[in-house]
């Protein structure tokens, strides 16, 4: 924005215009500027040629003829288009928004559209224009002139505006009161003041029985005021009815927007819920209220779900999710799974839809696994997928292994390892991993599997085998010393720092097991020390006490040398620990306290890492949102509530002239 | 919904801007160079983005990125989906969605994204409905336009956006009244090493092309409809028919579009086409490698497989190939790293063969896993999971329209593990 300043200021005086210009635009000019022009050019012989070029436009703009306009007009959206600033044309410009010419017309609303907020007292030259326009017979003018006004920000018109929303709201063309449900969040955006008198409007348009304001009403109660549930009711029967001839756009809006309101509204669908609001009831008669009543879905609930399943045969990807969220979220636990299929056969459709589909099925396959085992081979990796596709369905798969498929999708996770791919081969050993650890059969198996994979010929292969045998080993950590040997004997060999320090920690753990081997690992970092990495040397460090603590007599002197290498370090992380470790460990006056537990302190039995899917828990945002594909809150995320535990009244949805459903 | 949008070529200019709230500065791209910079392969570029203030949603297609500002909550598909449905329409309209040409017809761009959206907000997407707003450029048009001074934007409201059927234009009128339909089928496969089928199932498609005068009300009946296992639609066609009785009812769009795609049920065995006898090793010593790929039909249907192309993607110290091809011709393209052995025609008495030597960057060590084919066939008048059409009928119009339907085989993602 400083940039745009120092511009518009620096307008007459020109230095930094002309740098703007470039060798471009002057080789342009040179084939543009027409005689007419050098007389005004001569004057400013100074300025850029790129100016002179603007100045040739502003001559057409202000010629007689039609087609020079229109020319002018289609150059001007040029630049607009490429980002360069046309807006000292902005005077010529406005003179054409009467213009008969539909076309150059609509160019010039373009430009008002894009300029207006920096030129605002000259955008209102143009206002008339408009509210002249917004009485036009035709319903297309109409709106169009409603859709420049409302996009024009200039603070000043709000009144017009708003005054022009009302008008249009009440318009007989459903194509007007489309547009002005648009334009009541651009009012709203520009000065949120308005928001009493635009909830008025608002309130008024979700009566419409047009398919084609639906979506965009709702569109603006979302923006406007997404917690007046209230509005809602009276119109909740109808917009289910309405929805399968809305069209796709609005579709999503409103499913999403009922999603919201269904919870705040119905009881829960879900058994275990009930059950949990049976046994919080402390109240005795409240108790028996409840066992009296078994679950029945309120009507309109059911009316919902049976009216969102056919979209799930959209061919729009967005009307699909959101179908397939709102049964997560709503449906009966035992009807989710209709959406399996249609979800799956979104992976045939581009990549960036995969990549969203693929995040919402790993979210819902951690809880229901059963949904997608079925269709568990169309997670089969390709070579040919993006990284971040390959991540996803590894994902997946994991979260479907289960005792009776595990063979299988350990055998396909073999093909992975051998990617050429080896961020993707290094994220298939922790996807072993964590089979591994959730299904006991094959914990061994997995253990072999990755033993055999330290002698692979790459580093990051290694370098991840040996973190994820590091966590198995703490999950299971009898009878491995045999691994743990196998382990010292390659340390030479591993150069990733992660796994080094992984060994290190290993050897530390369990040296009482590996009594001969760990104190000579200590001796080769004795000599290495000063040349490894920070999270190798701290590890290190940690090696040494826990032999000094087990083993003293063959380590204490060893132990003491990297003591003093540490407290020289040039970290002060590995400094602090270095003297952290020496007063925990080294008998001396003052410390007796600690020391006596040294041992309790550095050896104590350590639970076992949970291996466990980045999607855990994901499901605490809204399925399909953006909140969800990012994992954080994003700016105007809204919550779904949790069930009532009582139903609400259920008859303010009740409607006095009920009308026949149309479809 | 989308504040702005950013269209990038694959060497990051940004050549196109347009926003539909107030303006933001392009600056904002650098987060998203930043990504693509990290991701080396534009196709790893990943389409959901955080920056302190906005949120891109990004789609890479022929090319191009298309780069959508967002600044609150939306569901990322509704955006994704959008923008390739921008892209469809630039493709539709010029013929191709590439730089060169959208910025050719910059203004044309610029009026169909001012339709498109309405305060981020999707106003008309159909493609019926567009066209009746902003005619597609031809140089016929172009010629009469600056003779006559009329211009290419309508200025009436499509009759489409009214009505309950905004697919279709009203006024249809044609000489030559013909309806076609393409039955597209697509096998998914992976095979592995010794050529069973890891997994395999069918995708299809039906595409149509129907030029008929008035409003045409058709249905569209299959002998076999049962193998139909999922299925998505075009808006036009009329749920509760397909549910009830299994067929296709629908006031069609005028022109192409997809009527429905389907897949057929994984139950069923799927036959494939062709088998492939393959070794590919690399020698510990030496430097090199070998490669011999041979090509046979398999469950044909006693058809012809055409358009026979396997590609490869070598590893990376794969430095050069030295092959003969029985069959056809074959490239190496030293950069990528990518062989293409285009076949051609498969000839079940002559089978095609690619044999020779590859050899390898010294001191490289020997790859770790071989590289995968994917194979790409076509195999006319065959759809292969069987599915057939057995009438078209017409109500609504009183002609006697020309009706076609064809049939067509290929392979979608077919990938041979080696």
């Amino acid at each position: 924005k400083s940039a745009e300043y120092v511009y518009l200021s620096s307008m007459s005086t020109s230095a930094l215009y002309n740098d703007q210009g470039g060798a471009e635009a002057a080789v342009e000019a040179g084939q543009e500027s027409t005689p007419t022009s050098s007389s005004t050019g001569a004057a400013f012989g100074l300025f850029s040629a790129d100016f002179k070029k603007n100045e040739d436009l502003k001559e057409m703009l202000e010629s007689n003829k039609e087609s020079l306009k229109l020319e002018a007009m289609k150059r001007v959206v040029g630049l607009i288009a490429k980002g360069k600033n046309a807006s000292e044309l902005f005077p010529a410009v406005v003179k054409n928004v009467a213009s008969k010419n539909i076309e150059l017309k609509k160019l010039v609303y373009v430009y008002l559209v894009r300029y207006a907020e920096e030129q605002q007292d000259l955008a209102l030259l143009s206002i008339s224009t408009f509210q002249r326009a917004l009485k036009d017979p035709n319903q297309f003018i109409r709106a169009s002139a409603l859709r420049v006004l409302s996009s024009i920000r200039v603070p000043i018109i709000v009144p017009i505006m708003m005054l022009a929303i009302k008008e249009a709201a009440a318009d007989l063309s459903p194509y007007v009161r489309k547009t002005s449900a648009h334009a009541i969040q651009k009012l709203f955006s520009l000065d949120p003041d308005q928001k009493e008198q635009l909830i008025e409007v608002i309130e008024k348009l979700l009566k419409d029985k047009s398919t084609l304001v639906a979506g965009s009403v709702v569109m603006a109660f979302e923006e406007v005021c997404p917690d007046r549930i209230d509005l809602i009711h009276k119109n909740y029967r109808k917009l289910c009815n309405l929805l399968v001839d809305v069209e796709e756009w609005g579709q999503v809006v409103i499913i999403s927007m009922l999603t919201r309101y269904a919870r705040t509204q119905f009881t829960s669908p879900w058994k275990e819920n009930n059950e949990k609001t049976f046994y919080d009831s402390d109240s005795e008669e409240k108790k028996g209220q409840i066992e009296a009543k078994p679950y029945i879905m309120d009507p309109d609930h059911r009316l919902l779900l049976r009216n969102t399943k056919p979209l799930l045969q959209s061919r729009n990807t967005a009307v699909v999710m959101s179908v397939a969220q709102l049964y997560w979220h709503l449906a009966p636990k035992h009807e989710v799974s209709i959406v399996t299929k249609s979800l799956v056969r979104l992976l045939r459709s581009h990549r960036e839809v995969q990549y969203i589909v693929l995040q919402n099925i790993a979210t819902m396959s951690i809880q229901r696994k059963g949904m997608f085992e079925p269709f568990m081979k169309s997670f089969y990796v390709r070579s040919t997928d993006a990284t971040h596709i390959k991540t996803l369905k590894l994902e997946i798969l994991t979260n479907l292994a289960n005792e009776a498929n595990i063979s299988t999708i350990l055998r396909e996770f073999q093909t992975y390892v051998k990617s050429q791919d080896k961020a993707f081969a290094a994220a298939t050993i922790q996807a072993i991993g964590r089979c591994a650890t959730n299904i006991s059969e094959v914990t061994d198996t997995c253990l072999n599997g990755l033993v055999l994979l330290l002698s692979n010929r790459d580093e990051t292969v290694v370098a991840e085998s040996v973190v994820v045998i590091k966590k198995l080993l703490q999950t299971q950590p009898t009878q491995h010393s045999e691994i743990i040997k196998h382990m010292a004997k390659l340390f030479d060999n591993i150069t990733v720092p992660m796994a080094r320090a992984s060994i290190l920690w290993l050897m530390g753990e369990y040296c009482e097991r590996v009594p001969k081997i760990a104190p000579d690992v200590l001796r080769k970092m004795a000599k290495t020390f000063t040349i490894e990495e920070d999270i190798v040397k701290l590890q290190t460090v940690n090696l040494a006490a826990k032999l000094y603590l087990t083993n003293s007599k063959q380590t204490k002197l060893l132990t003491q040398y990297i003591l003093n290498l540490g407290k020289y370090d040039q970290n002060y992380d590995i400094r602090d620990r270095t003297r952290f470790i020496r007063q925990l460990i080294v008998p001396s006056e003052k410390n007796g306290a600690l020391n006596k537990y040294a041992r309790r302190i550095l050896l104590a039995p350590k639970p076992a890492p949970v291996l466990e899917s980045a999607f855990k828990d994901r499901d605490r945002y809204q399925l399909g949102t953006l909140s969800h594909s990012l994992n954080i809150k994003a700016t105007g995320y809204q919550e779904l509530s949790d069930w009532p535990a009582v139903a609400p009244d259920q008859s303010v949805r009740n409607v006095e002239v009920i009308e026949p459903v149309r479809n | 919904m989308i504040h702005s949008l950013f269209l990038i070529n694959h060497t990051g200019d940004i050549f196109l801007e347009k926003h539909w709230k107030s303006v933001i500065s392009r600056s904002v791209c650098d987060y998203f160079f930043e990504a693509k910079e990290k991701a080396v392969d534009p196709e790893n570029v990943p389409p959901v983005l955080q920056t302190p203030h906005h949120y891109l949603i990004t789609i890479y297609r022929g090319k191009l990125f298309f780069l959508s500002v967002i600044q609150t909550e939306v569901p990322p598909l509704f955006v994704i989906e959008f923008l390739h449905r921008v892209a469809d329409t630039f493709q539709d309209y010029f013929g191709e969605c590439s730089e060169v040409i959208i910025k050719d017809n910059v203004v044309t761009v610029y009026e169909l994204l001012e339709e498109m959206l309405d305060n981020g907000f999707p106003l008309a997407t159909e493609s019926n409905v567009l066209k009746e707003m902003i005619r597609p450029p031809t140089i016929l048009r172009s010629v009469v336009n600056t003779l006559t001074g009329s211009s290419n934007v309508g200025d009436t409201l499509p009759t489409g956006q009214l009505s309950n059927i905004p697919w279709r234009r009203a006024g249809v009128k044609y000489t030559n009244n013909e309806a076609y339909f393409d039955v597209i089928e697509e096998i998914d496969a992976i095979l592995d090493k010794s050529g069973t089928t890891v997994f395999a199932e069918i995708q299809g498609v039906i595409e149509a092309c129907v030029r008929l005068t008035g409003m045409p009300d058709l249905t569209l009946s299959f002998m076999n409809p049962r193998l139909l296992d999922d299925v998505s639609f075009h808006p036009c066609v009329r749920f509760k028919r397909w549910e009830s009785e299994r067929v296709l009812s629908f006031i069609p769009p005028d022109g192409n579009f997809t009527l429905m795609t389907y897949h057929v049920s994984s139950q069923n065995l799927v036959a494939i086409p062709v088998y492939v006898k393959q070794n590919i090793s690399f020698f510990e010593t030496g430097n090199c490698g070998r490669l011999d790929i041979t090509i046979g039909p398999k469950q044909t249907m006693g058809k012809t497989v055409e358009g026979l192309m396997v590609t490869v993607h070598m590893p990376k110290a794969v430095l050069s190939t030295n092959l003969t091809a029985s069959q056809g011709n074959y490239t190496y393209d030293l950069a990528t790293k990518v062989l293409v052995w285009d076949v051609g025609k498969l000839n079940p008495q002559k089978l095609p063969n690619l044999r020779g030597s590859l050899s390898m960057q010294a001191g490289a060590p020997k790859p770790e896993e071989n590289p995968s084919l994917n194979i790409d066939l076509k195999i006319q008048q065959l759809a292969i999971s069987g599915l057939k059409v057995s009438r078209l009928d017409m109500y609504g119009e009183k002609y006697k329209p020309f009706k076609g339907v064809k049939y067509v085989t290929k392979a979608g993602k077919f990938q041979v593990r080696t």
